[in-house]
C-alpha cells in the first residue's frame, strides 16, 4: 500500500485482501516515528490498542466476516478528543495532571466501529483558543508544504498529520475555524458539519455555544465516508440533534447541475488576498458560477462570536485563571481573563444578534443551495509571524486568520474547506450549505476535485 | 462605552480582579487591556445593531 492512499483505497485493499489492517498500520506508525519529528504533529502515538484493532480486523476477515467501509483505516484525532487511558491535554500544560481518560470519545467509537484504527493523538493550540497551530508546551505543529510555515489552528496536528502524509484521516474541531483553517493552510479537504450534527461527547469543550467537531482528509470522498460512519443522535452530547443519519455518499458523484451556487460577496472579498480570490475564482469558473450574493452583517457576526468566544471560554477556565493562571500560554491567558471581564448585557446582546443572523442567513438559502468563500485571507504566513500585508496596509495577523469561518460557524452552517494547490502554499475555498445539507456541500467538493481545480498537494519529500 | 481610556479599562481591570479573586500580575496588564479593548469594541458592534425588545437570545440553538 503506496503511503499517499486515501481512506477508501486503504478501506478498498484491506476488504479484498492485497493488503493487511496490519501491514498498513505497522507502515503509518513507522512513518509517524520517521517523519513527525518536523511535523511536531503527534503528542501520542497509541501503537499497542492499533496493532490490537488491527489484528483483529485482520482476523475478522479471516472468517469471512463483514467489513466496516474503513477497515485498516489509520487515523489520529486533535488532542481534545478523550482517548481510554490517556490524559486529555486540549494542548495544555494543565491537563496533563488529568487522570486517564476511562472512554473514548464518541467519534473514535464510530469510527473504529467501521473498522478504522486509531493511532494516535495531535497536537493542537492550547484549549482550542487558537488559529495558527502554535502551542508554547509542545511546540508549534509545523506546515508539510514548508515547515517555517504555520499549520493554522487550533487543529493544528491534525492538519500536519494528514497533509504530510502520515495518515489519511484527523479529526479535530472548530469553533471558529479550527478544522477550516489547517485544511486551508496545509492544503486539504476538511469539513465542518452543521451545529449539532456530530457528538462532541467526550471531547473537552472550549465554546458550548459554538464547537464543532468534524474530519481533515486528502479527498472529499474520504471526508464523506468518515462523516457518514460518525452521524446519528448521542444522548451524551446534549446539542446532539435528534436526526436520522442522511448519508453523503450515495450522492457524492451525483455532479452539480441541478444546484444553485452563488459566490460570497462584499465582506468575503474586502479581507481577502489575491491568493484567496484567485482561489475562490477557479472554483467558481469550474462550477460556472457567475451570481454574486452577499451575506448581511457578516462583519457583525464575526464581532458576535468574538465577544460569545472570548466570553464562555473565560467562564470554562475561571477556576484555572485562579490557580493555575502561570501554567497557560500567555498569550490564550491574558485573552481569556479579558474574558471574564466583559459585561454581561453585551454577551446576550450577542445571542440575541445571532438568532437575527441566523434568520436572515437561513432566508438566503431559499434561493441558493451553496455559497463559495475564501477559507482563509491568505495561504499559511510564517510561525511566530505577527502582521500581515493586506491590500497594502499591514494588519495584525492573527485576529485576521478566522474572519471567513467566523461568520459561518457563527450559525452552525456546514461548510467544507476545499484545497486549491496555488504556489508556493495551497489555500482553501469555503463551500457553505444550508443547515443539514452536508450533501450538497461535498458534491461540490467532490465535484471541484473531480474538475482538478481542488487537489490536496503532495508536499515535497 | 469608554474604549480608548487606558486609565478606565485598567480600572475595570483591577476592580473585576478583585471581585472575581483572579491574581494577576502587573506585567500582563497591558494585553489585558489591549484584549479586553478589542473584545468590547467588537461588542459595541453587536449593541449598536438595533434589535426589538421581542429579539430571543440563541443560548438554546439550533442551525
Amino acid at each position: 500500500m503506496q503511503p499517499w492512499a486515501s481512506a477508501a483505497e486503504i478501506a478498498a485493499a484491506v476488504a479484498v485482501g492485497t493488503t493487511t489492517a496490519v501491514s498498513v498500520v505497522e507502515a503509518a506508525i513507522e512513518r509517524i516515528r520517521e517523519r513527525d519529528g518536523i511535523f511536531n504533529s503527534f503528542t501520542a502515538i497509541t501503537e499497542e490498542r492499533a496493532l490490537a484493532k488491527a489484528r483483529a480486523i485482520d482476523a475478522a476477515r479471516a472468517t469471512g466476516r463483514p467489513l466496516g467501509p474503513l477497515a485498516g483505516v489509520p487515523f489520529a484525532v486533535k488532542n481534545l478528543f478523550d482517548i481510554a487511558g490517556l490524559a486529555t491535554l486540549a494542548g495544555s500544560k494543565i491537563n496533563r495532571q488529568r487522570p486517564p481518560a476511562p472512554a473514548d470519545a464518541t467519534l473514535i467509537e464510530r469510527l473504529e466501529g467501521a473498522g478504522a484504527v486509531l493511532v494516535g493523538a495531535l497536537n493542537m493550540g492550547e484549549y482550542a483558543y487558537d488559529f495558527t497551530g502554535e502551542n508554547v508546551h509542545h511546540g508549534p505543529s509545523r506546515n508539510p508544504h514548508n515547515t517555517a510555515h504555520m499549520t493554522g489552528g487550533s487543529s493544528g496536528g491534525s492538519g500536519a498529520a494528514v497533509a504530510g502524509g502520515l495518515v489519511p484521516l484527523s479529526l479535530g474541531s472548530d469553533t471558529n475555524g479550527s478544522i477550516r483553517v489547517p485544511a486551508s493552510f496545509c492544503g486539504l479537504f476538511g469539513l465542518k458539519p452543521t451545529y449539532g450534527r456530530l457528538s462532541r461527547a467526550r471531547t473537552f469543550p472550549f465554546v458550548a455555544s459554538l464547537d464543532h467537531v468534524g474530519p481533515l482528509a486528502r479527498t472529499a470522498r474520504d471526508l464523506a465516508l468518515a462523516y457518514d460512519a460518525m452521524q446519528g443522535h448521542d444522548p451524551e452530547d446534549p446539542v446532539c440533534a435528534k436526526r436520522a443519519t442522511e448519508l453523503t455518499l450515495p450522492s457524492l458523484d451525483r455532479g452539480f447541475g441541478d444546484l444553485r451556487i452563488a459566490v460570497a460577496t462584499g465582506y468575503f472579498r474586502a479581507g481577502a488576498s489575491a491568493d484567496a480570490l484567485e482561489a475562490v475564482a477557479r472554483g467558481a469558473k469550474a462550477l460556472g458560477v457567475t451570481r454574486q450574493i452577499e451575506i448581511p452583517e457578516a462583519a457583525r457576526a464575526r464581532a458576535a462570536a468574538y465577544v460569545i468566544t472570548a466570553t464562555e471560554g473565560a467562564a470554562l477556565h475561571l477556576d484555572r485563571l485562579r490557580t493555575r493562571a502561570a501554567d497557560f500560554e500567555p498569550a490564550i491567558r491574558d485573552r481569556l481573563i479579558a474574558g471574564a471581564i466583559v459585561p454581561a448585557p453585551l454577551v446576550t446582546t450577542a445571542q440575541k444578534f445571532r438568532r437575527w443572523y441566523r434568520a436572515q442567513v437561513l432566508k438566503l438559502f431559499e434561493d441558493v443551495d451553496a455559497i463559495l468563500a475564501p477559507t482563509t485571507p491568505f495561504p499559511a504566513p510564517r510561525i511566530g509571524q505577527q502582521t500581515m500585508q493586506l491590500d497594502g496596509r499591514e494588519v495584525p495577523l492573527r485576529p485576521n486568520i478566522g474572519i471567513f469561518t467566523q461568520p459561518i460557524s457563527f450559525v452552525g452552517l456546514p461548510g467544507v474547506a476545499v484545497p486549491v494547490p496555488l504556489q508556493p502554499l495551497p489555500i482553501g475555498v469555503q463551500i457553505v450549505a444550508a443547515p443539514w445539507r452536508e450533501d450538497v456541500a461535498l458534491r461540490i467538493a467532490y465535484a471541484l476535485e473531480k474538475s482538478g481545480v481542488a487537489a490536496a498537494p503532495r508536499p515535497p519529500q | 462605552m469608554k474604549l480608548e481610556d487606558n486609565g478606565t479599562i485598567d480600572a475595570l481591570v483591577d476592580a473585576a480582579a478583585r471581585v472575581l479573586a483572579l491574581p494577576i500580575e502587573p506585567e500582563w496588564k497591558p494585553a489585558i487591556r489591549a484584549n479586553l479593548q478589542i473584545t468590547l469594541r467588537l461588542a459595541a458592534v453587536v449593541a449598536e445593531f438595533e434589535l426589538p425588545d421581542e429579539a430571543e437570545p440563541a443560548p438554546i440553538f439550533e442551525a
